[in-house]
Formats: structure tokens, C-alpha cells, sequence
């Protein structure tokens, strides 16, 4: 058994704390927020163990592993605070609020071997590790053009104002809403290295932007464009897509779907020549426990496992998280 | 329950595989008229149970139905609550206790004494019971036997063991509506080993069963031995695995399985709920001889 701990139970740390209650290799030894509303309601109808201080659950229950879930900007100094103290670390993302605050955290993890990863929980969706497959054996192709987007319907009009509406604070459409689309592009294509131009727009908040475009070159010298909205109602919930032109094909994918034209018939096994459909059904393996979507128990699996020593800290490590933080900074740097 | 149950996840753009499929029939069923006709061809083909989740727009169809007493007089229907990602989405941007403030009827620390009470004091079953309650309020006067609790919340509380909540939920339907609790669930198997051993006998689980093995935590094989050696009263939803099986051999599947008392099933248009029905009313009698 794993012995598990969790600081923060927001949206997010409550659906880990669940995954993570049913998953047949961890026993969670203390939750901890400062929430009293939330705690005390984990506190009386859930069996786990409850802190209002992590530092005391560190001490008392002493976990193998910690979920960090708070607000972006407390992450840096409480995975810095779990990594002295020799403790693996999930954290949600986006992983910290700026390239500089990440840097030491990559290097520290690093230095004490410990397992690290972040929450970006599309790499374990099964359409994009398809076109992750079919970009890297190189089936469509040397790209030379890629569409990264992401909509949905999460300010739609003016409201009151949390965490999320505080740029100081990690809020924003740039680091809640593209950061997974920035995260997918560095991961399927190549890290971003240089923007060309950005458009942050605020449409219906006061402090933060709304949506995102942005003019985007990668480390390989491919280029494209980011088109992220987080105001457009005309979505039911979070539609992230991303689009692929090569010299020998294209594809065209969201977590459903993937769409994808070979110019020949040098195309992977099951394909053929034209346009081919894959759906998400037929790519995604079955989990133990299901909550919103597999990826999302799958993710915690592959860090409980990599915890165990039983697969590789490749997937999402802090240093690919970091890389996102620094497109970032990159996008609202040039912002126009 | 009735054998077959119509379902509303094209009406709301919910679909598992494709966001374009989701559009298009946005676009389509805009009108709440479009949704009536499609109820209509459903009732054609006998099928009496419309199940629906708390969508704002089931409170305009069920006016409807409340200003057509005569047409839909054997009809009923089957709430799932809540509608999650009205409060997902809300809680993306007010935080939990945000969307508590916003969606818990009245006004929290004014008018409405209960509600006020209820958050001062935490009473978090006292909170679910008024949630239910403004959820339920749409459906005044319509025949709604068994009400459900949406996937997203049963399996959450199933994840972080809030086994009371679940219990209090199917006793406070039974009270409070004179109805059945129904639980949804992506993780069957687990769900009812927990409701069983808290003493909840014959649950109505509706759940994902189909030949794919689509959403069937873990795995085919533990549902379909589940199924022949449980008692519980089991509603087949994703028989056709967002279309990866063909609709023929997706409803010969579940029609030969043992213990499933309804199949859920949604459509658009009539040609393909009156195939579906029908391939169910063909494969049913194999399976009774």
C-alpha cells in the first residue's frame, strides 16, 4: 500500500481524493485543506484522516506521496517544503505561476530522485496518444503547421470575483484553460520557444483574460496558432482540439475523435490512405474506477505505479510541466 | 419500470464521440418543439418513460406535458439530479462553497431559515434535501416513480466512501417524493457491493452495459457475473458504446444477459428509435424460450 496524502480538496482535490480512495493500492492517510466547510464535510462522512495543517499531516501521518490541489500560487512552496521532506509529489496544474518559481523544483526532484508529475490529464486520453503516435512515427509526415483549442462555458457573464479572476494568483484563461492546450502541443509537436504575438482578451471579467490567441513557434522551428476561450457558452463543457497540417497528412483530433487524412499508403497498421476516424472508445483502456473520464483515474494510476517503481517518471514530470510555465510566460510577454 | 427508457442526451448535446454530433444537434432539437416531436415518435413505439436530468429546459417540456393531461396521461418521468455541469462549471469559477451560495434555494443567511440554518450549522444532509427539493420542483404534478442520482455524484461519494449520503439520498426520495431512489453509475460492481452491505436491498442501478465493454469498470466479465449472481435491478444504459458496436449486435448482447429489467436508450430521429425498438422487442422473446 501507498500511503497517500492530500492538500486541498477543491474541485480537483475532491475528485482525486475519490479516485484515489477507490484505487486498490493506496490507503489515504490524511486530507487536509483549509476549507472548513469541505473538511469537516470529508470529516464526518468519509473515513479519512483530516488536517487544517499540512505541515502537522506530514508529521503525524507521514505519507509516501502528497497530491498537491491548492490554488497555483501556494504550489511552489509546498512542493519545495514535500521534496525536503523526501515525499513524491502530484501536483495539479498549472505547476507553478512562473518559470522562475519552477526552475529549482525541477532541479530539486531531480537531484533527490523523487517521482514528480502534474495534472495534465489529456496526455492520458486516448485520442491524443494516438496522434502522438502517428506525429512521432512520422505517418503525416514533417508538420509545418499545427491549430491548438480549447472552449467552454466557464465566465459567461460578469460575477463575483475568486482566486480564478486574480492574475497574481494563478487565475485567468491563459493558465487554467490553455495551459492544457500549450501542455498538448509541447508534448505531441515539440516544446514552444518563441511567440510571435499574443491577443489576451478580457470579455466578461475585470482582472483576468477571457481567451487567449497567440502566434506560436516551437523548438523545431514549426509554427501555429493557439485560439483559447473560456467564455463561449455555445460549448456544454471544455471542447480541447488540436489540429495538424504535415507534408504527407493531417489530423484533426479532440479527446472524442480523431480525424486523420494519409496522402499514401505509408500510413500505420489499421489505416489506410484518405481520411480515417478512431474514436475515444476504441483507444482507451478500461480503468478500475471511473469519475468524469479515464484519464483522470488513469493519470493517478500512472503516478501511484511510478511510485511502486513499476513504470517510468516520463509522463508529465515536473521539467515537461515547467516547459509549460515557461510558454506562458512566453504568450503574455508578447502580448499586444 | 418499463422495458425500454427513453433517454435525453441528444436533446443537450451530449455526446461520447463526436463534439460536431454535439453541435448539430444543438442546433437541431434549439426548439423545445423539436424535443416534443421526438417524444412523440418514442411513444409511437410504445415507450412511456422518458428519463432526463434536470436540464433547465425539461421545465418548459414539463408544462407541457402538465398543460397535456389527456395525451401523456400513462406518461412518466425519471429525474436524474443534478445536472452537473451546471454546477461544474460554476464551481470552476465561484469555488464550492460559491456555487453552494449560488444554487441553494433562498438566501442563505436571510429569508430562508432552513437553508440558512443548514449552512451555518453544516447540516450537509439537511443541504442535499433542499438541493433535491429546488430540483425537483419542475417536475410538480408529473409522475416521476424513481429518481436518479447522476453518475458524477453517486460514483464521487462511492470514491470518498460517503456511503450515509447515498443512503440518505434513497431514503429521503422515498419520503419526501413516494419514490424509488435509482443510482447511475460508471462503476456498478463497487456501487452495489457498497449498497448492499448498507442494507439497501434490490437497488435500481443504472449503469454503462454493453458489448464493447465501454465504461464498464472493471471490466465486462465482473458486470456480466454481477448480473447472474446479484440481486438488483438493473438498467442498461451506452448499449450501443457511443457506436462502436453495431445496433443489431449491440441489443442482442444485452437482451440475452441475465437481470436487466430496462434498457435506456436515446435518439434523434424516428427511423432510428423505432430500429432500436424494435431490435429489442425482436431479441427479447430469444432470450425468454
Amino acid at each position: 500500500m501507498i500511503k497517500v496524502g492530500i492538500i486541498g480538496i477543491g474541485k480537483m482535490g475532491i475528485s482525486h481524493l475519490a479516485i484515489l480512495g477507490a484505487h486498490p493500492d493506496v490507503k489515504v492517510v490524511g486530507v487536509c485543506d483549509t476549507s472548513k466547510m469541505m473538511l469537516d464535510a470529508i470529516e464526518k462522512y468519509s473515513p479519512f484522516p483530516c488536517f487544517t495543517d499540512y505541515k502537522k499531516m506530514l508529521e503525524e501521518a507521514k505519507p509516501d506521496a502528497v497530491v498537491v490541489a491548492v490554488p497555483t500560487k501556494y504550489h511552489a512552496a509546498i512542493v519545495e517544503e514535500l521534496l525536503k521532506r523526501d515525499v513524491h509529489v502530484f501536483a495539479e496544474k498549472p505547476f507553478c505561476l512562473n518559470p522562475e518559481q519552477g526552475a529549482p523544483l525541477v532541479a530539486l526532484a531531480k537531484q533527490k530522485s523523487l517521482v514528480n508529475q502534474v495534472g495534465y490529464h489529456n496526455k492520458f486520453v486516448g485520442t491524443f496518444q494516438e496522434v502522438k503516435r502517428i506525429i512521432d512515427g512520422g505517418f503525416i509526415g514533417e508538420p509545418y503547421h499545427f491549430l491548438g483549442q480549447a472552449y467552454g462555458p466557464v465566465v459567461i457573464k460578469a460575477k463575483q470575483d475568486t482566486w480564478r479572476s486574480n492574475p497574481e494568483e494563478g487565475g485567468g484563461c491563459l493558465m487554467d484553460y490553455a495551459s492544457h492546450v500549450i501542455d498538448l502541443i509541447n508534448y505531441i509537436l515539440a516544446p514552444i520557444t518563441d511567440v510571435k504575438a499574443t491577443m489576451l482578451k478580457s470579455i466578461f471579467s475585470k482582472e483576468v483574460d477571457d481567451a487567449v490567441f497567440s502566434m506560436l513557434e516551437l523548438s523545431n522551428k514549426v509554427t501555429g496558432i493557439l485560439s483559447v476561450n473560456w467564455s463561449d457558452e455555445t460549448y456544454r463543457k471544455m471542447s480541447t482540439s488540436i489540429s495538424i497540417n504535415g507534408k504527407k497528412g493531417k489530423i484533426v483530433s479532440d479527446a472524442n475523435e480523431l480525424k486523420v487524412f494519409f496522402k499514401d499508403d505509408e500510413c500505420p497498421a489499421g489505416y489506410s490512405k484518405g481520411w480515417n476516424i478512431r474514436h475515444v472508445t476504441d483507444l482507451t483502456p478500461e480503468v478500475d474506477y471511473y469519475l468524469r473520464g479515464e484519464e483522470y483515474s488513469a493519470q493517478l494510476d500512472y503516478f501511484i505505479k511510478t511510485v511502486q517503481g513499476k513504470v517510468p517518471n516520463s509522463i508529465n514530470s515536473f521539467e515537461s510541466a515547467w516547459l509549460t510555465d515557461r510558454a506562458i510566460s512566453l504568450i503574455r510577454k508578447e502580448q499586444r | 419500470m418499463e422495458r425500454i427508457l427513453f433517454g435525453d442526451n441528444q436533446f443537450f448535446a451530449v455526446n461520447h464521440i463526436s463534439d460536431e454530433k454535439s453541435m448539430a444537434q444543438s442546433i437541431k432539437f434549439k426548439e423545445d418543439s423539436a424535443i416534443i416531436k421526438t417524444l412523440d415518435y418514442a411513444m409511437e413505439d410504445g415507450i412511456q418513460t422518458f428519463m432526463c436530468t434536470t436540464h433547465d429546459r425539461i421545465a418548459n417540456i414539463c408544462e407541457i406535458i402538465r398543460n397535456n393531461p389527456q395525451k401523456y396521461k400513462d406518461f412518466k418521468i425519471f429525474p436524474c439530479m443534478p445536472y452537473a455541469h451546471k454546477y461544474a462549471n460554476a464551481v470552476t469559477e465561484l469555488g464550492i462553497t460559491g456555487t453552494l451560495k449560488q444554487y441553494v434555494p433562498g438566501n442563505f443567511f436571510g429569508s430562508l431559515f432552513k437553508g440558512g440554518v443548514a449552512f451555518l450549522s453544516k447540516d450537509y444532509l439537511k443541504i442535499m434535501e433542499l438541493l433535491i427539493d429546488a430540483e425537483m420542483k419542475m417536475f410538480k404534478d408529473i409522475k416521476t416513480p424513481v429518481i436518479f442520482l447522476q453518475n458524477v455524484i453517486t460514483d464521487m461519494l462511492l470514491g470518498l466512501g460517503m456511503t450515509d449520503v447515498l443512503v440518505a439520498f434513497h431514503q429521503y426520495v422515498e419520503k419526501k417524493y413516494d419514490a424509488e431512489a435509482g443510482f447511475i453509475t460508471m462503476n456498478m460492481p463497487k456501487l452495489l457491493a457498497v449498497l448492499e452491505k448498507a442494507g439497501i436491498e434490490n437497488p435500481i442501478i443504472c449503469s454503462s452495459i454493453n458489448k464493447a465493454g465501454f465504461r464498464m469498470s472493471g471490466g465486462k466479465a465482473l458486470y456480466e457475473e454481477t448480473l447472474r449472481t446479484k440481486k438488483f435491478r438493473a438498467i442498461a444504459m451506452q448499449v450501443l458504446a457511443g457506436g462502436a458496436v453495431s445496433p443489431k449486435e449491440a441489443i442482442e448482447y444485452v437482451c440475452q444477459l441475465p437481470n436487466i429489467e430496462s434498457i435506456l436508450f436515446g435518439a434523434s430521429s424516428r427511423t432510428n428509435i423505432h430500429e432500436t425498438a424494435s431490435l429489442i422487442h425482436q431479441f427479447d422473446p430469444v432470450k425468454q424460450h
